[in-house]
């Protein structure tokens, strides 16, 4: 490496740094200073934020766009709801280990079918597959409690009882809770994307001929990228459902799926910390557009549109194009 | 045997239904290789439209006759807004990547939802007085509904009419043409834009039609477009995307599984549905008549 791009690299470093502490710091600091509303917002957004970030793995990496990853959303949560009902499990560590397995058998069994194919036969195949669990878990009444869903009690963090007080509990604890499991999750989704196996992937996606002719062998890779894309999203699920206290088959549904896509293009999916910005971004947007109207959908839908039509590179695209003005400028 | 032929006689019914639904999908992704994830939501279009007309033109003391021609309103309510919708918002995504293509007709599904729920409000809306107009047929011992029978005919004939339209008139070859090679159609002279417009309109004419006469014998109610999306891709599937013959086969193959489905294992009707689906994809993913 050259000292100039010695340089480079560090004055890049410098920078993420820079973003990074007063983010980190604020995210720290959030439960103490905004009060409940909003602490329990941005939770919704940190546990969408590990979601998209897993599925932008498939569409921003390899250039796969999946229609179906409320699949893995919801059978994490779902996997939480069974394990209470039937084992009356009650400890969050173990919900975590458990949807993540569930899920990672599930998206390898589903990835194995779907990674075959690519552009609109893989988005139209992993979203048929995504309504076979809808529809098992809609009709299966007696197991999953049809569209009445599956009320999950508040767990037990590192083995602490969760204590009386629920939104005590969802805003200080269990918020810190998954700040750091997000921490943990964006580390290590940046440590795969800049890795051999990432590089790969993009290879892949820009060309996948030449992917293949310099020895990638396209599938595997694929269907490895599908497998860890669907365990972070349910990993999301897992963290979501004792959040929100109930599993409905509304979060198995496509609809839902195309807010995870609609999340990841807001924020922006050629960019690393897009899906997050996007996935923050969506659950204020549709919070405040629910509590404004009961027309919530046509506000969001007009939003989606605009969107594709006018900032395909979404809010990160919009910061780089500030930003390089702004360098122009001095 | 009546049993049967009743049993039977459901499922030819949803599948006209099915087939007004998937034809206009496959048409329109024939064409133009769209895939309209707000196809449903025309159809919802169609029969919110055609209830509300009816509804109202039974309110102001029209006879019988009359009901049954405002029956078509929402199949022409669908194709103008199909009509407004193509040049203004598909039209700049045919050349963009497909996700964008999906996430502005995502955009319009959530959009065309909440206009209906804006317009007709939260409660189901029916168009019943047409269908007790027909009256019942006795099949054996039993009764069946005539106006069932009525709609079977609407799905055949509107199958035949653009079978017909499409293979033996002169718009029918520019339009094959256009879909097969659409810069060469344009070197041709073929006015492509204006080609895509008139496709899409027929698609949303069908769709609308499929939710026409499908709200005298079942209500128009809110997420009815979304369901009916979902069903309409497990048909194309099986039949092979942009391929109307592929649309009709689809449409009867779904039909007879649903209805056979429902009387005997309805737990998991719907999975092997998707299922089926699936299955087509992996081993033919062109669908049994479609073009690789």
């Amino acid at each position: 490496m050259s000292p100039d791009m010695k340089l480079q690299k560090q004055r890049s470093l410098l920078v993420i740094l820079a973003w990074l502490v007063p983010l980190a710091a604020a995210l720290l600091a959030a439960p103490h200073v905004v009060g409940p509303f909003h602490t329990l917002t941005i939770l919704y957004g940190l546990v969408f934020g590990i979601g998209v970030l897993g599925f932008n793995l498939l569409l921003g990496y390899t250039g796969l766009l999946s229609f179906g990853h409320s699949a893995y959303f919801g059978a994490g949560a779902y996997t939480v709801a069974l394990m209470v009902k039937y084992f009356k499990i009650g400890s969050m560590e173990l919900f975590l280990a458990g949807s993540v397995l569930i899920t990672a058998l599930i998206s390898l069994v589903f990835g194995f079918v779907c990674v075959r194919y690519t552009r609109i036969f893989f988005g139209i195949l992993t979203l048929a597959l995504s309504q076979v669990l809808w529809s098992l878990a809609f009709k299966f009444f007696w197991v999953t409690g049809g569209t009445d869903g599956l009320r999950i009690p508040t767990p037990s963090l590192l083995g602490m009882a969760p204590g009386t007080d629920k939104m005590e509990f969802l805003a200080f604890r269990y918020y810190y809770y998954v700040l750091v499991l997000f921490a943990v999750c964006v580390a290590v989704m940046w440590v795969i994307v800049h890795s051999p196996f990432g590089k790969a992937l993009q290879a892949i996606r820009d060309n996948e001929t030449r992917a293949e002719f310099i020895g990638i062998r396209i599938r595997r890779y694929r269907l490895i990228a599908f497998v860890v894309s669907g365990s972070f999203a349910g990993l999301a699920g897992a963290l979501w459902a004792p959040l929100n206290g109930l599993a409905t088959p509304d979060i198995l549904v496509w609809t839902f799926s195309g807010e995870i896509v609609f999340m990841a293009v807001l924020g922006g999916f050629h960019n690393f910390i897009g899906p997050i910005v996007g996935a923050m971004a969506f659950t204020y947007l549709k919070t405040y557009a629910v509590g404004l109207t009961v027309y919530w959908q046509l506000a969001l839908g007009t939003v989606l549109v605009v969107l594709v039509l006018a900032l395909p590179k979404g809010i990160m695209g919009l910061v780089e194009i500030v930003a390089a003005k702004l360098r122009r400028a001095r | 045997m009546e049993f049967l032929l009743i049993h039977g006689l459901n499922a030819l019914l949803y599948s006209s239904v099915l087939f007004l639904i998937a034809g206009g999908l496959s048409l329109i992704y024939g064409v133009m290789r769209i895939l309209n994830l707000a196809h449903g939501s025309l159809y919802a279009i169609g029969a919110f439209t055609t209830a509300w007309a009816v509804g109202a033109a039974a309110a102001a003391g029209a006879s019988n006759a009359v009901l049954l021609l405002v029956l078509p309103a929402g199949a022409i309510a669908a194709a103008a807004v199909g009509a407004a919708l193509e040049p203004t918002l598909l039209r700049p995504f045919y050349k963009r990547p497909e996700e964008y293509q999906l996430l502005v007709t995502f955009g319009l599904l959530m959009i065309i939802e909440d206009s209906l729920h804006l317009i007709w409000g939260p409660n189901p809306l029916s168009a019943g007085q047409v269908y007790q107009f027909f009256g019942s047929v006795s099949i054996g011992s039993a009764r069946y509904p005539a106006y069932s029978l009525t709609v079977i005919a609407v799905g055949i004939i509107a199958a035949l009419a653009l079978w017909a339209f499409i293979y033996r008139t002169r718009f029918g070859v520019v339009l094959r043409a256009t879909s097969q090679n659409m810069r060469m159609a344009s070197a041709l002279g073929v006015n492509v834009n204006r080609i895509y417009i008139q496709a899409f309109t027929i698609g949303c004419f069908m769709a609308g039609l499929g939710g026409a006469f499908v709200v005298p014998g079942q209500s128009a109610v809110l997420g009815m477009g979304v369901e009916a999306l979902v069903l309409a891709f497990v048909v194309v599937v099986i039949g092979g995307l942009g391929s109307l013959e592929g649309a009709f086969a689809g449409a009867l193959i779904v039909g007879f599984l649903r209805e056979t489905g429902i009387a005997l294992f309805p737990e998991v009707e719907l999975a092997v549905l998707y299922l089926i689906a699936a299955v087509v994809l992996i081993v033919r993913p062109a669908g049994l008549f479609g073009r690789t």
